[in-house]
């Protein structure tokens, strides 16, 4: 059996920011019993001993988490490569310095759009200039420290990807990662309200293609487009457990992070060992190779190379999570797609509808 | 596209990658943001000598005094492969 190089660790559902877009479970006020620091050093332990090489620090906002500086320092102690995923609002001076100390590899930093207005808009609270002033303050305390730029596109901002670059460049980013939005949590709520056109895609697109051309040397440019209008799936994690694990901030491990929604059997670090779960949980083995494949993945030739695509996709749009993503153009049920799309490209007004912001329910604030 | 890197060029690893050892594994690894390369032996050797203040020139000769046969070209079409995937920068000449 493969070994995972990769964890996600979800340090905490806590956001100051109400992203419409997030891929975090509805059922936020869940997830309150949070793994403590020693809990999660255990994890990374366990995680190093599975053959992880690559800890993704992320949420919710893994910054709301006092300990996040300790939690890196025993990463690093451990040789994982470390790799924080931040709104950055939270990223004082004194903060980034204690990260830097810590030895943090990577900072990727979220911004809603290249303005403040749309930025803040999107993100539901004044958050634009702290993000600049914090991407401004990790190349200033080290020139050196690797910094990416990440920014969610749908379509309120994506016809903006210019700007978004020459923001990138202006800020010293030595990445960005502009990628269309994936629809599971609130982002599916918000789906019919965040699904770009087809003629908003192209003109990104091309965009794209000339940036990369100019600043070949200068900053590396991800572009991700939306699976909805592409001919082939997405090859999700790499094949269902084979190369990534997600660990939730109250501890349940999950082939990817939104395989909470599949109704599969529970498995968490506070009962099991994490070795266990990868190599014996029914929820690590459910959809691995493709024993499971129904048609047309079970003859196709690329059934190793996007593994039938999303199964959580699959579940979403057609309430079974073992059919053939409906994104790929081969599925018997990619007329549901379809239909998405025709129907975002039918009214090319954008903010037709209004998105519904990511909110903690069941909470007092 | 690879390119030629000149005799005189000092490669060193990219900022973003860090050389590790995967003890589970057991093999050399490339750590970078969204990616592991799995690197063999005499690749890690390689990458441990571009430091930025060895020229290619250099690195090359260090290999001889390691190894039996020491093809130019491989050596730069190795370093020319990890600088199209960013691993690798090429330094100042």
């Amino acid at each position: 059996m493969s070994r995972p190089y990769g964890m996600l660790a979800e340090l905490t559902y806590d956001c100051p920011l109400h992203c419409p877009y997030c891929s975090n479970p509805l059922n936020l006020a869940d997830y309150n019993d949070e793994l403590t620091t020693e809990e999660w050093q255990r994890v990374m332990v366990e995680a190093r001993d599975l053959g992880v090489l690559q800890l993704h620090l992320s949420g919710g906002e893994p910054l709301q988490r006092r300990d996040l500086a300790e939690i890196v320092g025993s990463a690093r102690d451990l040789g994982l490569y470390t790799n924080l995923i931040t709104s950055a609002l939270a990223l004082t001076p004194r903060r980034a310095e204690e990260l830097k100390d810590a030895g943090l590899d990577h900072v990727q930093i979220s911004i809603q759009a290249d303005e403040p207005t749309l930025s803040d808009r999107i993100a539901g609270t004044p958050s634009y200039e702290r993000k600049v002033e914090a991407a401004r303050m990790v190349k200033e305390l080290d020139r050196d420290w690797p910094l990416t730029l990440n920014v969610v596109l749908h379509r309120h901002n994506i016809d903006r990807v210019g700007q978004m670059l020459d923001l990138a460049e202006e800020l010293g980013a030595d990445r960005i990662e502009l990628a269309n939005t994936q629809y599971y949590g609130w982002a599916w709520r918000n789906r019919s309200a965040l699904l770009p056109t087809r003629e908003q895609l192209d003109r990104s697109e091309k965009i794209v293609r000339a940036a990369r051309e100019r600043m070949r040397e200068k900053m590396e440019i991800i572009y991700v487009i939306p699976d909805y209008y592409s001919k082939y799936p997405k090859p999700c994690m790499g094949g269902w457990g084979s190369q990534q694990l997600t660990v939730t901030p109250t501890g349940g491990v999950l082939p990817c992070p939104a395989a909470h929604t599949l109704g599969l059997p529970r498995a968490s670090v506070r009962e099991r060992s994490l070795a266990w779960i990868w190599d014996e949980s029914p929820i690590f083995n459910r959809f691995r190779g493709t024993e499971w494949m129904p048609d047309p993945c079970k003859s196709c030739d690329r059934r190793e190379i996007d593994f039938g695509g999303c199964r959580c996709q699959a579940f979403q749009l057609t309430g079974d999570a073992s059919r053939t993503d409906p994104a790929c153009h081969l599925s018997p049920d990619h007329e549901i797609v379809e239909e998405a799309v025709r129907a975002a490209n039918e009214d090319a007004r954008p903010g037709k509808e209004d998105l519904i912001p990511r909110v903690k329910a069941g909470r007092r604030a | 596209m690879i390119m030629a890197i000149p005799s005189t060029n000092r490669p060193r690893l990219a900022r973003q990658a860090r050389l590790n050892w995967d003890p589970v594994r057991e093999q050399h690894v490339l750590l970078a943001p969204e990616g592991v390369t799995v690197l063999n032996q005499t690749g890690a050797t390689i990458l441990g000598l571009c430091d930025g203040e060895r020229t290619f020139a250099e690195v090359v000769e260090e290999l001889r005094g390691k190894y039996d046969r020491v093809a130019d070209e491989e050596v730069r079409d190795f370093l020319a492969r990890l600088a199209a995937k960013r691993l690798v920068e090429l330094g100042d000449e």
